[in-house]
């Protein structure tokens, strides 16, 4: 069992390089995701592990590998469907009249984890085409971790990850079977661009986005991180544009620069909701 | 839960030769309060289907005498037989299969071997369960 102390000192690292808020008792569920990246990096144990992260020399890598060791990466293809049906019947009609025919439509997915969900944007905009009537789309899918993006690039999929939220019309339309593994084709995957990111660091580099699905990460966080996530995420959102989260996460007492949008399910920024108020006037 | 045999419950009948396929699905409907029949291959569903429509199907495609593809074409031409929501369930799990299954108006295709939440989100898909948030 892990010493209390080493306990803590991994519970701090976690927090402050990935915003992880690990519990009290998780101990267990530290251990058996660590062990790994022990034999991995050929790390004795557990003590050794926390002197090298805290007092060096670290071999390359280590600090990341156990970093994304205790992300949960679980996703699937329209994961929560409501999202997605928002997406396709609400906002982009709406979004569509709003922008100008040359405007490239940007989307950004802040946490693709193994690339359902940027992929399941990209099938329902495929879907959507004549809507979007020749309009360039961008849609950005980032992550912390470098593992996942591997296979977001790879774009391969197994037997239960492709029957998981995605109608099998889908399956036939934008897969093709290798062997047993299923591969997303070629047109949705030269839709999505991937890079590395962690949102605890500067993102405004990535420009503004017309959405921003931010789903089913900001719930691992404690408040303050969640508030200084969501007021970046602001500062890169179109005055007009539109915030996706997770089920179980909402903006509610964490932020001021977003409100509820006119139907269940998404946030618009503070000042589009109060410019739409004053045009009703 | 709704006793059984209430009027409203949805009905579903599951075909597959196979006694522990249907016994697993039969748990897995019974538990979301389907009323569940069973058939062993596609002539016996057919005749439990003259006799009354189910509102959901889940179907086998290797079968002695009538093939899931064979009972679906059949069901798919009788009055009211496009009514119930077809979900094929089968270990033909190739690009080819999936897309004749659809052209012969099934809604939906699960590849074995399956689990609950795959039955669950492609019932979902259908209409036949209310979504659920992950
Ligand atoms: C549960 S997945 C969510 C995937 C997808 N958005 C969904 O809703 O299905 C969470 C993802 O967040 C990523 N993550 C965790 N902390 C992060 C951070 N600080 N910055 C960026 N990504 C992070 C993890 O690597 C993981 O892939």
């Amino acid at each position: 069992m892990i010493a209390h102390s080493e306990y803590d000192f991994l519970r701090r690292f976690l927090k402050s390089r990935s915003g992880l808020i690990l519990g009290d008792e998780k101990q267990y569920l530290l251990e058996s995701r660590l062990e790994p990246v022990l034999q991995k990096m050929k790390v004795p144990d557990m003590s050794r592990l926390v002197a090298l992260l805290r007092d060096g020399p670290a071999p390359a890598g280590l600090a990341d590998a156990v970093v994304e060791a205790m992300t949960t990466n679980e996703s699937l293809f329209f994961r929560d469907k409501n999202p997605f049906d928002l997406l396709s019947t609400h906002i982009l009609p709406e979004l569509l009249q709003k922008r100008a025919p040359m405007h490239t439509l940007r989307i950004w997915c802040a946490a693709a984890s193994t690339g359902q969900e940027p992929y399941s944007i990209a099938m329902l905009l495929k879907e959507n085409e004549r809507l979007l009537g020749g309009r360039r789309v961008e849609i950005i899918g980032t992550d912390l971790s470098s593992d996942v993006l591997a296979r977001c690039e790879e774009g391969l999929y197994n037997q239960f990850e492709v029957q998981r939220g995605l109608p099998v019309h889908y399956l036939l339309r934008y897969f093709t079977q290798v062997g047993d593994q299923w591969r997303i084709a070629p047109e949705i995957r030269s839709m999505v661009r991937f890079s590395r990111l962690n949102l605890l660091q500067p993102f405004s580099h990535l420009g503004t986005f017309d959405i921003v699905f931010c789903r089913n990460v900001l719930i691992y966080f404690d408040s303050a991180t969640k508030s200084d996530i969501l007021a970046r995420i602001a500062g890169v959102t179109a005055k007009d544009g539109y915030l996706l989260l997770g089920g179980a996460e909402t903006v509610l007492g964490l932020t001021a620069d977003f409100v509820a949008g006119n139907r269940r399910g998404f946030y618009v920024p503070r000042a589009a909701a109060s410019a739409m108020a004053l045009a009703a006037k | 839960m709704e006793p059984s045999g209430n009027a409203a419950m949805k009905t579903f009948l599951v075909v597959d030769d196979s006694a522990l396929v249907r016994k697993i699905a039969r748990r897995m409907l019974e538990s979301w309060a389907f009323d569940v029949d069973e058939a062993e291959d596609g002539q016996r569903a057919l005749e439990r289907c003259s006799r009354s429509m189910p509102d959901g199907i889940l179907l086998d495609w290797n079968m002695p005498q009538v093939t899931g593809l064979e009972f679906l074409e059949k069901l798919r031409g009788q009055t009211d037989g496009t009514a119930p929501k077809v979900v094929f369930c089968t270990s033909m799990n190739d690009m080819g299969h999936i897309a004749r299954a659809l052209s012969s108006g099934a809604d939906e295709y699960i590849m074995k071997p399956f689990d609950e939440d795959i039955l669950r989100e492609k019932l979902e898909e259908v209409g036949l369960l209310e979504k659920s948030e992950t």
